[in-house]
């Protein structure tokens, strides 16, 4: 066995033998997690994983030069994120996934205890740097948990800034309504509903809907874009929407997105020079 | 080619994150601000048919490098019933939702590179390549 790096020919000789060690270790460290992630997936991971050491390994420096952001790691790295993508998912703990990884180690000290048992420098030398791989790829996974709950957060934060549409009497017989965050979900209806209420209760006979503050236009916002000024039309008022900038002007052509009969203005100002116009008031410079 | 990130597609707000994710991404390679808008926008379709008819599924995002030059590469699976007609699906305007039916056709134009891949019965896989101008 060459004395460079002791765990790439165990397992390129042993791999079954680690892997099926390593499976025992999990289930008998307890950090399967059997009710989260099936029998079948905890293998499919644990080979997968196993699999990118091996890969990598052979090219790698495992020694105190050791350093997973070498590209030489990047698979691992790939498969590390599928894993704890899953795993998050399914809401395993920061120390079960921890100790998933960190169990590799009894099948690989047994291995390396039989063939080194006469060698104790070497012994403890592969030891140790068995040590330091599995645990750096261990913090790693532990790492990339954490990072995905705050992603977590972050994706709840990003559904609550969700339309927030407050509509708001301008002028005599105008309302307009700002429209900010994204226009996913049922909300879109609440601001249609809105809208119209408002249409009703001020006696408007213009809507002015800005969509400065609306990030992305894809084809359902515009499916409720179509809907709001159909709907305010029926109300015997007109739509007008703004705040379409150049590059979502683009990415609707492009869409395929056609908006006809709707009157659209580049900004709040000029929507609300043309809804001036529309009922009548003549602006004066003074 | 490297993965960044992989969004698990359950809720209408996975989609938010993955045009988040998206977004993030092209500005990574420093893409333009209007192809960051279209290679978002097509990944929102894209996220959202997975969710509306492919019974949810990932997304994921790689940073590809080809002479010198970044990509931004989304690949999208689902395990639903697939699409029998993938020529028919691609046509503005069909839809077996009550939607617009511009989703594919209209993602398809907004990136470089488009491939859709489904079989019925067992799922749908669509790739998004974008560059940086
Ligand atoms: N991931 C998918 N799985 C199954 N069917 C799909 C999928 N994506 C799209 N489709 C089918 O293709 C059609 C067209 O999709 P799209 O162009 O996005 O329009 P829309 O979403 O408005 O229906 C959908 O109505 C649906 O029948
Ligand atoms: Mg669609």
């Amino acid at each position: 066995m060459p004395n460079k790096n002791t765990m790439a020919a165990i397992l390129s000789t042993d791999f079954d033998r680690v892997l099926s060690g390593w499976l025992k270790a999990q289930t008998k460290e307890g950090v399967k997690r059997a009710d989260l992630v099936s029998a079948e997936e905890s293998k499919e991971q644990s080979r997968d994983l196993l699999s990118a050491i091996a890969d990598a390994l052979p090219d790698a420096a495992v020694d105190s030069e050791l350093d997973l952001t070498e590209t030489v790691w990047d698979p691992i790295r790939d498969v590390l994120e599928t894993i704890t993508e899953n795993r998050t998912q399914r809401g395993v703990s920061t120390t079960e996934m921890g100790w998933f990884i960190g169990s590799l180690k009894q099948p690989l000290f047994e291995i390396l205890h039989t063939e080194l048992a006469d060698k104790p420098t070497e012994f403890m030398r592969e030891m140790w740097n068995s040590t330091r791989l599995i645990d750096q790829i261990s913090l790693h996974a532990i790492e990339s948990l954490v990072e995905k709950r705050e992603a977590t957060i972050e994706r709840q934060r990003a559904e609550m800034t969700e339309v927030s549409a407050p509509v708001v009497k301008i002028w005599d017989r105008i309302v307009t309504v700002p429209l900010i965050g994204t226009l996913d979900s049922f909300r879109a209806q609440t601001v249609m509903e809105n809208i119209l209420d408002a249409i009703v209760q001020w006696e408007a006979e213009v809507a002015i809907i800005d969509i400065t503050g609306v990030s992305t236009v894809d084809t359902l916002v515009a499916q409720h874009l179509l809907k709001t000024a159909a709907a305010v039309r029926l109300m015997g008022a007109e739509c007008v929407i703004c705040g379409i900038s150049p590059k979502i002007a683009q990415t609707v052509v492009n869409l395929g997105v056609e908006l006809p009969n709707i009157t659209t203005r580049v900004d709040l100002e000029s929507g609300l020079a043309y809804a001036f116009d529309r009922v009548g008031v003549t602006v004066a410079r003074g | 080619m490297t993965l960044r990130k992989s969004v698990t597609l359950k809720t209408h707000g996975d989609i938010a994150y993955a045009r988040q994710v998206a977004g993030e991404l092209m500005v990574e390679i420093e893409a333009s601000a209007i192809k960051r808008t279209k290679f978002v926008t097509a990944v929102s379709e894209i996220a959202r048919n997975a969710i509306n008819y492919g019974q949810g599924g990932v997304i994921t995002f790689h940073l590809a490098e080809a002479s010198g030059r970044k990509r931004a590469l989304a690949v999208c699976t689902d395990r639903g019933p697939g699409i029998e007609d993938v020529d028919a699906a691609l046509r503005d305007g069909f839809s077996t939702g009550k939607s617009l039916g511009l989703g594919l056709g209209g993602a398809k134009r907004l990136v470089d590179q488009f491939e859709i891949v489904s079989t019925p019965g067992s799922g749908t896989r669509v790739s998004l390549e974008c560059g940086p101008r």
